[in-house]
């Protein structure tokens, strides 16, 4: 009696969380379980739970098909490029934009490089074809007229595209983490900096950069924990998923898609699935430790 | 003060060709949209194409079936999905937000925990088909984007911050004065990070297209993204679903420079609400700062 006292008062607080548990529910703890199909051979006609189990069959298929080490290769290479290449140009820009005197020239600024991560990444997949088509596309058209690239299957340049497409789009994102992050520097140190005789490129590294340190380094770590997952439409859609291009754009989330939509392949997708979450698992763990030990507000938990 | 002059005119050129690069692609596929079939595919893409052409706006406009639908789609489905998940959202978290509420570190953590680990797009695919959401709208705006455990966590902080807590004690008293001071009270203080949240839902809605690539197989129900990344692999197969493909109006569409005038229509109402909005993107990163 005395218990239900205690929780009486509260009852119109637990019907309130009911449909976002729902949700969470079926949206991602059912599916958690859903894991079970790595180690089973799926039949649609039985579901995951009526389908024969295989054991380690699924992984080992992945293994001895090679595909595994190219995937992996692939996230995380291109993942550690744009972790870089992000960090680099987004606190450029960051410091360049800072510095401008003009509020009405900063905010355009400020707009524009944000402007391409609100586009969808089917309208982006359109803009590189209106560059790299064979036949119409701007590139074979002016700098490669004379030996036109056959852009869609050779994979020399994909690399380079990936990371400027990737860049293009985020940059700007990461960027105005940065600006918050230099607003946020008390103004006395530059003032203190001007008496001293430091001039704009002083500044810069002995006050802005110094104080940035915490915010880059909390956001490379927490990319880093992401590292095993890709952005789906950028490997996707941009190479306008061309098999000869494989080799080159193929990331474990393209994979885990193109297995399952496979006649046969939606084991081996559960499997290259199940590898993914288990590695971010630890690593979210990790970082955040990592994070927690550095600068405990930044932690994530 | 010479020298001061010197850095601005040089961070400022610089900001300038980072500006044009960010902004010239999209000009692009405006251009293209407008630019005469045959010249495009004589001379390519081009910013300074040689002949103009809105052939493929009338195109659309006349064949306005096919687009128009999926556009009425994609606007129910952004509406539909950002105000559900504002909806839920903010109660569970407002729920979180109450201090002393019995079993809310269990509650939290079932929230948090869903950002450490998932199953995979295997299991999430197999179990959202079976639901029954194939075909159907609900395929937008149920499986994965409705709301996660990082804008629960967000809202209930800024709930905890903002809303003094005797005004939870004198809703304990009154149980279901919960409810009223949810509405009456959280809701309009909790706006600013609200407004964010559904501005970010909303864009992510509107700019999907993978739920339309995993559960929808009748052209019927494409949205305008889905239609997109269906017309990249067939223009024809999107298209000669509508009416007037016995017509014969089909083969001779402009088909170079229709995708990108379908493009271009599918960005622009992000194009036109960007300047009101573009303030609200930039401190909503500020705000989820490092977390985001």
């Amino acid at each position: 009696m005395k218990k239900w006292l205690k929780w009486k008062p509260y009852i119109p607080l637990y019907l309130m969380m009911i449909p976002c548990a729902a949700y969470l529910l079926v949206n991602n703890y059912i599916p958690m379980f859903g894991i079970i199909a790595a180690f089973k051979k799926f039949r649609v006609t039985e579901g995951i739970l009526g389908s024969p189990w295989v054991g380690w069959k699924n992984f080992e298929y992945l293994l001895s098909s090679g595909d595994l080490a190219i995937i992996v290769r692939n996230t995380l290479l291109y993942n550690a490029t744009f972790i870089v290449v992000n960090t680099i140009i987004g606190l450029f820009l960051a410091i360049l934009i800072t510095e401008i005197k003009s509020p009405r020239m900063k905010k355009l600024y400020q707009s524009s490089i944000l402007l391409p991560f609100t586009m969808s990444m089917v309208v982006i997949s359109y803009v590189v074809f209106a560059f790299l088509s064979q036949q119409n596309g701007m590139l074979n058209h002016s700098i490669f007229k004379d030996n036109p690239v056959q852009w869609y299957s050779d994979a020399t340049w994909w690399p380079l595209i990936l990371v400027i497409v990737e860049c293009w789009k985020n940059v700007g994102y990461g960027a105005l983490i940065y600006i918050a992050g230099i607003a946020n520097i008390d103004k006395s140190l530059y003032e203190a900096g001007a008496i001293d005789g430091a001039g704009k490129w002083k500044q810069i590294r002995h006050v802005t950069l110094p104080a940035l340190v915490p915010s880059i380094i909390t956001l490379f770590l927490l990319s880093v924990s992401r590292i095993g997952y890709s952005d789906f439409g950028l490997f996707y859609l941009i190479p306008q998923n061309s098999g000869t291009l494989f080799n080159v754009t193929a990331t474990i989330d393209t994979y885990v898609y193109g297995s399952l939509m496979s006649p046969g392949g939606i084991g081996r997708s559960a499997a290259t699935g199940l590898l993914q979450a288990v590695v971010g698992f630890v690593l979210i763990l990790v970082v955040n430790g990592i994070v927690r030990k550095m600068s405990s507000k930044d932690a994530i938990f | 003060m010479i020298e001061k002059k010197w850095y601005q005119v040089v961070f400022n050129s610089i900001l300038i060709i980072v500006a044009l690069i960010m902004i010239l692609p999209l000009v692009l596929l405006f251009i293209s949209s407008i630019t005469n079939e045959n010249t495009l595919v004589a001379n390519g893409y081009s910013f300074v194409p040689d002949k103009l052409s809105l052939g493929a706006y009338e195109y659309i406009a006349t064949n306005y079936a096919t687009i128009g639908r999926a556009y009425v789609i994609s606007i129910l489905v952004t509406v539909l999905g950002t105000t559900m998940g504002l909806f839920i959202t903010s109660m569970m978290s407002f729920a979180l937000s109450i201090k002393n509420l019995p079993g809310s570190r269990v509650i939290s953590f079932f929230v948090f925990f869903t950002l450490l680990f998932n199953g995979g797009l295997m299991p999430s695919y197999v179990l959202w088909t079976s639901l029954g959401v194939v075909n159907t709208i609900w395929a937008y705006v149920l499986p994965f984007w409705l709301t996660n455990a990082f804008s629960i966590i967000l809202v209930r902080s800024y709930f905890s911050a903002n809303i003094p807590d005797e005004l939870y004690e004198s809703a304990k008293i009154d149980g279901a004065g919960f409810f009223r001071i949810f509405l009456k009270m959280a809701i309009p203080l909790g706006k600013p990070i609200l407004v964010t949240i559904g501005l970010f839902s909303g864009l992510l809605y509107w700019n999907d297209w993978q739920n339309g690539l995993y559960f929808i197989t009748d052209s019927q129900y494409l949205s305008i993204q889905a239609m997109l990344n269906k017309m990249n692999q067939n223009l024809q197969a999107v298209l000669s679903n509508s009416s007037y493909a016995s017509s014969g109006a089909v083969m001779n569409l402009p088909q170079v420079s229709i995708r990108m005038a379908i493009a271009f229509v599918a960005i622009l109402p992000i194009l036109v609400a960007y300047p009101f909005l573009q303030k609200y993107f930039a401190s909503g990163i500020m705000q989820g700062a490092v977390k985001g």
